[in-house]
């Protein structure tokens, strides 16, 4: 009776598949709704509404998207190589001293157009070198990147946190930041580009690095699917036999890989810093590095599905923070619980439903093929 | 006399902090030893601190909030096992799933249930696990050397400590000495060579995440309610990945991990105490730094300076039964 599975539509591999994942774990998130003693549905409601109910509601989606697309093709491109990257929340946190580092030197001196592309090839360059000893030791010494990666998130917090108590403090003053950026080192507002839809955004920081984070999407569609290196990347992917027979050589892709993917978490640094806080805070990335893995899993490691999920995500974000003042019950954590559900189903479950799918798409096909009365039930 | 003292309390203040660490360790070296990666060591953990601290306040009892926590922490446990081993997920991206679940769950029940933002309320010295204090103590606290020794470093901990480090041993035995350790092994190394042997591979290695879980529960739970008075937000505070890296530093062996654990309590019991006091030659040294350096030495281990850390052979491999 084993009867090879048909293979599915790539409709349905690529959009039916991660749509009945993505339902199951909202369903269950919002199972912990019910068990907190809020609606589920009402508590949708709220959080659409207060995610695209007005210009600042859109303004900080997108702003909230903007750091997940970055942090999303981090995971993304090492994933088509075959890597775990866990570490984008670090490399995006020791990005921040990139973006510091042209936005304190010369904040008060260039204007910003260009401070901006200083700022992105130093926040790149800096997230890149963070990423660069667990990919040596991933790729000389077969020491796994996610245990690395991992390892070093905590040495970049404990950096960060010595930095901004200490050195790079404000003088006389007791908050644990830099201080704020000249001119130069604060981006321009994106206001003029919802005006044109016509929403009104007053206080939202969305700014100008989100068309940075959609050009880097463009990019990395281009680099994976569209190079010689994309390629090789995506051969060591699927099959790192494969690719060292084709004698492509493993240390070099490795390397590669994962800077790029250090520089794009490292360039999420530029959007809270430079565009909103306009200094460096602590813990300026707040789990962004995290939901980077929950998007790149979401999205499929595509590009388009990526910046759709980090859409999705800030959405969450921005939403979450609206229901708060409504259902006091449920936090900003929730949104943590959906990322978990979401890097449960739609990445470690991923297959659970395929089967039953393809049996389903197998009876439809049969169906049609042969319409014989024996299995007239079969084509629901 | 007087810096005997102070090295006295530091190693007991060692024994406390590597005391869950060392809980961790163990329940990751079962779960590892089978073959499946398990980063959800901190998840686990943390929602067992969580169901132990709610269910001591509830019953009023540090066992039954023991029990919840195991309870709590093997359900996550077999949700990582049916992702990994029943459906070949990706273990690694299983296990931070599980690693979010805990953290925003216990927050968001925690609020809703107690509303304290996060924690439970405090909990009465009954709901605890207090200090027992061995026998013989006050009789020999008098004697030098060895009466400060009795009392201070052995003496004067909650039962959960002495469980922890009694699990060393019984671990040693259970893994080298038993059909079952000896299967473990072999799942973790061999799986097919396992199979073949008509034993069942699945089974084998949920059993060895549900061993995993009970270690993990009884790790929270000494969070919550031996170490700390209730659960607070985050109160693993990254313990979980401490744990992972003792493991890997004793190359996945159980005496090597009590020494792991104690090495990198010590450090944090090194941290705290150092705070604000400059050391000689040096001057003084960075909280962050002592807090970063467990991590540091794992990657230099796992760069291949200190010996070479190789993991079980078929660890993060989905078995795939030869159809």
């Amino acid at each position: 009776m084993s009867q090879p599975f048909a293979k599915l539509p790539a409709w349905a591999d690529y959009g039916l598949l991660p749509l009945i994942n993505l339902i199951v774990a909202f369903l269950v998130a919002g199972l912990v709704v019910l068990l907190v003693g809020e609606s589920p549905i009402d508590a949708a409601v709220l959080m659409v509404k207060g995610a695209f109910g007005s210009g600042d509601g859109v303004g900080y989606t997108l702003y909230y998207a903007t750091n997940f697309i970055f942090t999303g093709l981090c995971v993304a491109v090492a994933f088509h190589c075959g890597l775990f990257n866990i570490g984008g929340e670090g490399q995006a946190y020791i990005g921040g001293l990139g973006v510091a580092l042209v936005g304190l030197g010369l904040g008060h001196v260039i204007p910003w157009w260009l401070a901006f592309p200083l700022a992105i090839v130093a926040s790149a360059i800096v997230g890149a070198l963070w990423a660069l000893i667990p990919a040596w030791l991933q790729a000389r010494r077969g020491s796994h990147v996610v245990i690395t990666t991992i390892m070093f998130n905590f040495i970049a917090a404990s950096i960060m946190v010595y930095l901004l108590v200490g050195p790079l403090k404000t003088l006389g003053s007791q908050a644990p930041e830099t201080r704020v950026f000249g001119e130069g080192g604060q981006l321009p507002g994106l206001a003029w580009l919802l005006n044109l839809v016509g929403l009104n955004m007053r206080s939202a920081p969305l700014n100008i690095s989100f068309l940075l984070a959609l050009l880097a999407a463009f990019l990395v569609w281009v680099l994976i699917w569209r190079t010689k290196l994309g390629y090789e990347i995506r051969t060591m992917g699927f099959s790192p036999k494969a690719a060292r027979y084709a004698g492509i050589s493993e240390l070099r892709i490795i390397i590669i890989t994962m800077l790029i993917s250090g520089a794009l978490a490292g360039m999420m640094a530029l959007n809270p810093i430079m565009g909103a806080q306009h200094r460096v805070q602590l813990d300026f990335v707040a789990g962004a590095g995290f939901v980077g893995i929950a998007v790149a899993l979401m999205g499929r490691s595509h590009p388009a599905g990526i910046v759709l999920a980090a859409i999705l995500f800030g959405m969450l974000y921005q939403g979450g923070a609206e229901i708060a003042f409504d259902m006091p019950n449920i936090s900003r954590d929730m949104i943590v619980i959906i990322q978990g559900l979401v890097i449960l189903f739609a990445g470690a479950l991923e297959h659970m439903f395929r089967p039953s799918l393809q049996r389903i798409f197998q009876r439809i096909g049969r169906s049609k093929r042969e319409p014989a009365p024996a299995i007239a039930g079969g084509g629901q | 006399m007087d810096s005997f003292t102070t090295i006295l309390q530091l190693f007991d203040s060692t024994i406390r902090l590597s005391a869950p660490l060392l809980l961790a360790c163990l329940a990751g070296l079962y779960s590892e030893r089978a073959g499946i990666f398990d980063i959800g060591l901190e998840g686990k953990m943390l929602a067992g601190a969580f169901a132990a601290g709610a269910a001591a306040t509830w019953f009023g009892s540090a066992y039954l909030g023991l029990l919840a926590a195991v309870l709590v922490s093997v359900a996550l446990g077999l949700v990582h096992g049916f992702a990994s081993i029943t459906h070949r997920g990706n273990q690694i991206v299983s296990g931070v799933a599980i690693n979010f679940i805990a953290a925003g769950t216990t927050v968001i029940l925690g609020q809703a249930w107690f509303s304290q933002g996060g924690r439970t309320p405090s909990l009465p010295n009954a709901a605890r696990f207090n200090p027992i204090n061995l026998p013989g103590v006050e009789a020999l606290r008098g004697v030098p050397v060895i009466g400060p020794i009795y009392f201070e470093l052995i003496s004067g901990h909650s039962i959960l400590v002495y469980l922890a480090f009694a699990m060393v041993p019984f671990t040693w035995w259970v893994l080298y000495r038993t059909r079952f350790g000896l299967r473990l092994r072999a799942v973790g190394e061999n799986p097919a060579a396992v199979d073949t042997a008509g034993i069942s591979v699945p089974w084998l290695r949920y059993r060895a995440v549900i061993c995993c879980g009970v270690l993990c529960g009884i790790a929270g739970a000494y969070l919550a309610t031996a170490q700390g008075a209730g659960f607070v937000k985050d109160m693993t505070a990254g313990k979980g990945y401490i744990a992972l890296a003792a493991l890997i530093f004793a190359k996945w062996r159980p005496v090597q991990a009590m020494f792991a654990c104690l090495l990198f309590g010590f450090l944090d019991a090194v941290a705290i105490r150092m705070q604000g006091h400059p050391l000689p030659l040096i001057g003084e040294v960075p909280v962050q730094f002592m807090q970063a350096l467990p991590y540091i030495l794992t990657v230099i281990l796992l760069a291949g300076f200190i010996g070479k850390a190789i993991p079980p052979k078929a660890g993060g491999v989905a078995y795939v039964k030869e159809r």
